[in-house]
């Protein structure tokens, strides 16, 4: 790569983006390689943390204001995305408690929470 | 009321959802009543705009009464009230079998409910991002349907299918974020233009695109991205895996087809082969592949799920070959498979409870003893075969001319090899029914005589005649529909224009 100062510039300045994809990773990662559910069901979490992250950052504008019109002007925040991730969230939540309740109920019949375990108790 | 048509049948649902929770403080037997009323007034709304779109075009609806691009718009259209009317019917049929099938728990009726909500608000939407919500209301639901199974199997498979469902419905929010950005709009018709404005070869809108398409194709249950759907059919109740095998995976490839045709437009497909190629692609691995599966299962539910997995392969290539005749034909084969899949479960949940016979080699001989059950269950798959008079072959038959006309050769020939493994399972299955030797003992004389002799049997394995005539009705329909193709082929092409260019 040439050190094109543009280019470097799309390195350094959007680092923002580098958080979404580090915890898109790592949400993924551990819903794939964790054995554990409850780890899996954090895993997901991260993961649609992520998503959240990438909304906001996307309505940020450096030096916007809040959504909030005065009689100035000036670049606003964009409240969509905002509005948007709050029933995101809402929904997170409510899918975290339907996996808990399940993770529950799978342990209080398999005695387990190891995958791998529960997977030999489940094809028996 | 008739201006609100499309927001009342959301509304009707969501309400009637809340009602067997409260109704919970007093009985416990309420949930049944209280859906069955709910659902009559559903597919009386759904019965009321279909004959508003047949009349006057396409509805659409500002909610709250926002101004249209910036509000939530939901818009119906001929594909979306063919879906709308699948929904209602589906759901007024699987109602009539839980009666005497069960669960009979009031929460198992707000959550069929709910998954009525959610289906219907993704067929009316016309708005990505209410897209994704009613997503997660509907996996949400079904999750907790497919929990509500007696065994402990059950909750293994639901989180199964939570946690793969959530990843589909995430990777979808992250594509509608992208989408997003490119746009700066939600609503799907305005995000069509300004998508087209924006530049279809974008790395921006390949990328939402990849990801709204790949989330959906998680729901809809493409292979490699089926894995979900067998445990989750096969472990739940009877009535919930005829619902969920009818309604879930339907919906969403509507969803998908809504993305195909009202966002991305036809021209997307043109201007970007490889988003069409990889869509055929995905499409014919998933019914090679799923019918494969299928014919080596011996549990005959677990064959009935990988055998979705091929037939939505089916439906998706014929909305990717995306001419007129092969988008009416991947219609024509949803409803269809919906009505026949769904009839499937339902008598293979009779035959279950009348013999109990699960495996293929189980079902030996059990054409004699559970008569109707048994002939529905040949007759429908007959019709997912592809044998003429029924849907199926309907459904099949115009794809395979939409693919000729397209010249795409390889999905010509992936399309007549799918019918022949489709043969191969089902054939099978109905040589075993009729013509082998019952390898499963009666269990005393409470099998013997079907459905008059079995009121003193436990509650749990009865089988009355509403279950009975849901089969029956089930079967004539997979036929009967037939009749009722072009009507839905006008519909389609009245109000579906962006095909039609």
């Amino acid at each position: 790569m040439t050190a094109d100062p543009l280019q470097l510039d799309l390195l350094t300045s959007r680092y923002n983006y580098y958080a979404v994809v580090l915890l898109l990773g790592i949400g993924l990662y551990t819903l794939i390689e964790s054995p554990n559910l409850v780890k899996k069901v954090i895993g997901m979490n991260i993961f649609q943390t992520g998503i959240f992250l990438f909304f906001v950052t996307l309505a940020y504008r450096t030096g916007g204001n809040p959504p909030v019109v005065t009689d100035g002007g000036g670049p606003y925040v964009s409240p969509l995305p905002h509005v948007l991730i709050l029933t995101a969230i809402v929904v997170g939540v409510a899918l975290t408690a339907v996996a808990l309740a399940l993770i529950v109920r799978i342990y209080s019949e398999y005695g387990t929470l190891d995958e791998e375990t529960l997977e030999e108790l489940y094809y028996d | 009321m008739i201006d609100h048509l499309p927001v009342l049948l959301v509304v009707v649902p969501i309400v009637g959802a809340a009602v067997p929770l409260v109704a919970s403080l007093y009985t416990d037997r309420a949930g049944w009543p209280i859906a069955a009323v709910t659902m009559l007034g559903h597919a009386a709304l759904a019965g009321l705009l279909v004959r508003e779109v047949w009349t006057g075009g396409v509805v659409s609806y500002a909610v709250g009464g926002f101004a249209l691009p910036y509000g939530i718009e939901l818009a119906v259209d001929g594909l979306s009230v063919a879906v709308v009317a699948l929904v209602s019917a589906v759901s007024l049929g699987v109602l009539a079998y839980a009666r005497r099938a069960g669960p009979h728990e009031n929460t198992f009726y707000s959550q069929f409910l709910l998954l009525v909500t959610g289906l219907t608000g993704m067929t009316v939407t016309g708005d990505v991002f209410n897209l994704y919500v009613f997503l997660e209301i509907t996996g949400l639901a079904a999750y907790g349907l497919v929990a509500s199974g007696r065994e402990a199997s059950a909750a293994v498979a639901a989180l199964k299918y939570l946690i793969l469902g959530t990843v589909g419905a995430s990777l979808y929010l992250l594509g509608v974020g992208y989408a997003l950005a490119a746009t700066g709009t939600l609503n799907m018709a305005d995000m069509s233009a300004k998508l087209a404005a924006y530049g279809y070869d974008s790395t921006l809108v390949l990328t939402a695109f990849g990801l709204m398409v790949g989330g959906l194709a998680v729901k809809v249950a493409l292979f490699p991205l089926h894995t979900w759907q067998p445990d989750a059919y096969a472990n739940s109740p009877d009535s919930v895996s005829a619902f969920i095998s009818a309604l879930v995976s339907t919906v969403s490839a509507y969803a998908l087809a809504r993305l195909l045709f009202s966002v991305f437009t036809v021209e997307f497909l043109t201007a970007v082969p490889a988003a069409r190629w990889a869509l055929l692609a995905v499409a014919s691995v998933s019914i090679v592949a799923g019918s494969a599966l299928a014919v080596s299962q011996s549990s005959v539910q677990r064959m009935l799920a990988y055998s979705s997995v091929s037939q939505f392969g089916l439906v998706i290539a014929g909305f990717a070959v995306g001419t007129p005749i092969a988008v009416v034909g991947a219609t024509v084969h949803l409803v269809g498979h919906a009505v026949m899949k769904g009839g499937l479960f339902a008598a293979s949940g009779i035959i279950e409870r009348e013999t109990g016979a699960t495996t293929i080699g189980g079902y030996a001989g059990m054409g004699t003893r559970t008569p109707l059950a048994a002939g529905a269950f040949t007759v429908l798959a007959l019709g997912m075969v592809g044998v003429p008079p029924a849907i199926g072959f309907v459904g099949k038959w115009y794809i395979l001319v939409g693919a000729v006309e397209a010249e795409l050769w390889p999905v010509v020939a992936v399309l007549l090899l799918s019918t022949l493994l489709t043969l191969a399972y089902f054939a099978r299955l109905g040589e075993r029914l009729y013509f082998a030797e019952p390898t499963i003992r009666e269990e005393g004389a409470v099998a013997d005589g079907g459905a008059e002799s079995a009121p003193d049997s436990q509650p749990d394995r009865g089988v009355s005649t509403g279950m009975l005539a849901v089969v029956v009705v089930a079967a004539v329909l997979a036929v009967a529909l037939t009749a009722a193709v072009p009507a839905l082929e006008q519909l389609l092409t009245e109000t579906l224009p962006p095909l039609l260019q």
